[in-house]
């Protein structure tokens, strides 16, 4: 692991790491993973998955700042990420509501219809 | 049209093109296709003479061929051989087939299956001529196979009736016993020599590059098809039975060619089979064995058609016996006067037959009034079979008694030398029976139509006259011909003396027994002492047959079935049942929740992960770096 490069004025407080990043995108995710799962209401399924792609974007970001030569790819991806999820929720949110919609529903125990 | 190898490939093409055309053009047409048939024959024979007028003026071996399709490092050719035998099988196949087809206009009108019968006999013709033709042994064994079809075909042609159509199916498993037999001494043979072509095999096994007792081995396992085709002992069973066929079948494929196709497969490998001296003296043994128990069959059956199947085995067997003893030129000439006369005995018997609807000599009896035409041309085919002088059998007979002699094989000549006896007593009783005496019961009212007679009486003419091409009479005989180190027979007045007294003792028993002065009451009861049952029975081979098959054949299948239903379907059936089972069990995950979809691949997802950690870690042993 490439340590940071030492940031202009810096004094006491130790840098902070690639691993910091990404131990923040883990928890991130790890936090999304369990709200998709466990959650009751799709809009709160949603939103958990919103934080999983914030997870992805975090790693991105750092990751494209911590190469040997750093450069815009990283934060550029990142960009197409958000702008997928975006799109990505409309699509949830459009779904949700036509179920809700038909059945009255937005609670994600009732969904089965994938059995049928 | 004078090139012998157009000719001779025109020979066949002209039935196989009646074949096909009856089938495009003529299937419901019976006039247009006894037309196609006949017409197609007719020009055969005509080549065919053409082709053995050539021979004759200057025998050669002309070969011409074509690849046909390439077998490994083996090329397959399809190619004809014409040689003084070749020419001499195809004058004989298609004059019969000739003959035959005139014959079956009279015998077969009205039938429903007119057209359908003479395009099978088209077919057998060319299949048959191929067969003669055949330059290497794959085409051989696929002209060889045909000719069976074409015997399954025509046997079972009343395939209405149960017996023909399981005496077709019985021809057809029984000469496949020996055509296995053939088809692995072919092969072997072929990659051995690496070279399908008769010539160049034999070329190849008298080089002497083989171990005289593979050579032996290999050369019994090709007598095999001859074996099955020839109706020789063990696997006569099957032509008897074949008479369920229509009666100018029997006639044409039963006795004159079809059957001698073994004889002729003997005759036209025989440079290989004189490689093995062992195998000659078993197609000897063999042949005579075959000769004296065929014979002594014939003495007891009742079916007119049956009496001369197994006189055509006991000839068969002669023929073999012939060729076994060194008498190459002598078993050729008996097949050639045997398709005369033995053609002209079944078209007898189908006059009698189509005139009387039964076949059953017991009650016939005191034709000859009725039927003067297939009286005397019988007459002329008894006395000719039963090699009486000068007709044609006595000739080609007493060169194979000649050729048995010379050979020193004491059994075999005196085997043939009773079957001359044989012979003479059981077509003499057979004579006697139908045409002689009193009528006793079936009534024949009128003599059959000249389409059949003609044909009889032509083959009457061949069976007095056809002896003389291979008598002592002329310069080059019919040996000479086919053998020209042969040499010319001579007329030995000892075995003349012999072999007549014989035949003539022959039909004075049967005078004796069966003649016209017995009362026809006694003449139609069989008689029921044991040597009759034996005889009238066929020795019981059929039955013996039937017990193997039974006994040891059905219990090894009942063996194989319980195997196959319990430990091979039983393996199928528990991998079957563990996918159905599992599957059930897997099913009550999936709840159609995506939730606890998601729940099931993060928990596979951290698995694998799990894993591969270990993995890095060098958990599992060597893997780990």
């Amino acid at each position: 692991m490439t340590g940071a490069p030492p940031s202009p004025g810096s004094i006491s407080v130790a840098p902070i790491t690639l691993s910091h990043y990404l131990l923040l995108a883990a928890l991130l995710f790890c936090i999304g993973l369990y709200g998709a799962i466990s959650r009751k209401n799709a809009i709160g399924i949603l939103m958990a998955l919103e934080l999983v792609f914030n997870a992805v974007n975090i790693t991105l970001v750092a990751a494209g700042r911590f190469r040997p030569a750093p450069d815009a790819v990283g934060q550029l991806f990142a960009l197409f990420v958000i702008a997928a999820a975006a799109a990505e929720s409309v699509l949830g949110l459009a779904i949700i509501l036509a179920i809700y919609r038909r059945r009255v529903v937005v609670n994600a125990d009732e969904m089965d219809l994938m059995k049928h | 049209m004078t090139d012998p190898v157009l000719v001779a490939l025109l020979v066949p093409l002209c039935p196989l093109a009646a074949f096909v055309l009856t089938w495009l053009l003529a299937r419901r047409r019976p006039a247009a296709a006894a037309a196609l048939s006949l017409g197609a024959i007719t020009v055969s024979f005509a080549l065919s003479v053409l082709l053995l007028a050539g021979q004759l003026q200057a025998p050669t071996e002309l070969r011409a061929a074509i690849p046909w399709m390439p077998a490994g490092p083996l090329l397959i050719q399809m190619g004809v051989l014409v040689n003084p035998l070749s020419a001499l099988m195809v004058v004989i196949v298609t004059a019969v087939s000739l003959l035959v087809q005139v014959y079956s206009l009279g015998y077969m009108k009205g039938d429903p299956g007119f057209p359908r019968f003479f395009s099978y006999l088209s077919l057998f013709s060319f299949s048959m001529l191929a067969l003669v033709l055949a330059d290497n042994f794959i085409l051989l064994y696929v002209a060889w196979e045909l000719v069976g079809l074409c015997s399954y075909l025509l046997i079972g042609f009343w395939y209405q009736k149960p017996e023909a159509a399981r005496a077709a199916k019985k021809a057809f498993v029984v000469t496949r016993v020996g055509d296995l037999g053939f088809l692995v001494g072919i092969l072997v043979l072929s990659v051995l020599a690496g070279t399908f072509d008769f010539r160049e095999v034999a070329r190849f096994v008298g080089s002497g590059s083989v171990p005289q007792g593979q050579v032996t081995l290999v050369v019994l396992l090709v007598f095999c098809g001859a074996i099955g085709k020839s109706g020789q002992f063990p696997l006569h069973v099957w032509l008897p039975d074949a008479m369920e066929g229509p009666t100018p079948v029997s006639a044409l494929i039963h006795s004159a060619t079809m059957v001698a196709a073994g004889v002729f497969m003997v005759a036209r490998l025989y440079p290989i089979f004189q490689a093995s001296a062992e195998a000659l003296r078993v197609v000897a043994g063999l042949g005579a064995f075959t000769a004296a128990f065929a014979a002594l069959i014939a003495i007891a059956q009742d079916d007119i058609k049956r009496v001369l199947a197994y006189s055509t085995i006991s000839q068969l067997g002669y023929m073999m016996l012939a060729l076994g003893a060194g008498g190459y030129g002598a078993g050729l000439f008996h097949l050639t006067t045997h398709a005369g006369f033995k053609t002209l005995l079944f078209l007898g018997a189908g006059s009698v037959i189509h005139a009387l609807g039964t076949n059953d000599l017991r009650a016939m009896g005191g034709l000859g009034r009725r039927m003067p035409v297939t009286t005397v041309t019988m007459a002329v085919a008894v006395l000719a079979i039963a090699g009486i002088f000068p007709l044609s059998g006595f000739w080609s007979k007493d060169a194979i008694l000649e050729a048995a002699r010379s050979s020193g094989m004491t059994a075999a000549y005196v085997a043939s030398l009773v079957t001359v006896f044989l012979t003479a007593l059981y077509m003499s009783r057979l004579f006697f029976l139908a045409f002689t005496g009193a009528s006793r019961g079936a009534q024949a009212h009128h003599e059959s139509p000249a389409v059949m007679t003609v044909p009889m009486i032509i083959l009457a003419a061949v069976s007095v006259l056809l002896g003389l091409i291979g008598s002592p009479l002329v310069a080059r005989g019919i040996q000479g011909f086919l053998e020209p180190s042969a040499p010319r027979p001579s007329l030995d007045l000892g075995l003349l003396l012999l072999s007549n007294g014989l035949a003539l003792a022959g039909i004075l028993v049967s005078l004796a027994v069966f003649g016209p002065w017995r009362r026809p009451a006694s003449l139609a009861r069989a008689p029921s002492g044991f040597p009759y049952r034996v005889l009238a029975n066929r020795f019981y081979v059929d039955e013996l047959y039937l017990l193997v098959i039974r006994g040891v054949y059905l219990g090894l299948t009942r063996v194989i079935a319980w195997f196959d239903r319990h430990v091979v379907d039983g393996a199928v059936n528990v991998v079957g049942g563990a996918s159905t089972r599992g599957g059930a069990l897997l099913r009550r995950t999936i709840g159609g929740k995506v939730q606890g979809y998601a729940l099931i691949v993060t928990g596979g997802t951290l698995a694998v992960l799990v894993l591969l950690l270990l993995a890095g870690l060098g958990v599992f042993g060597g893997g780990g770096r």
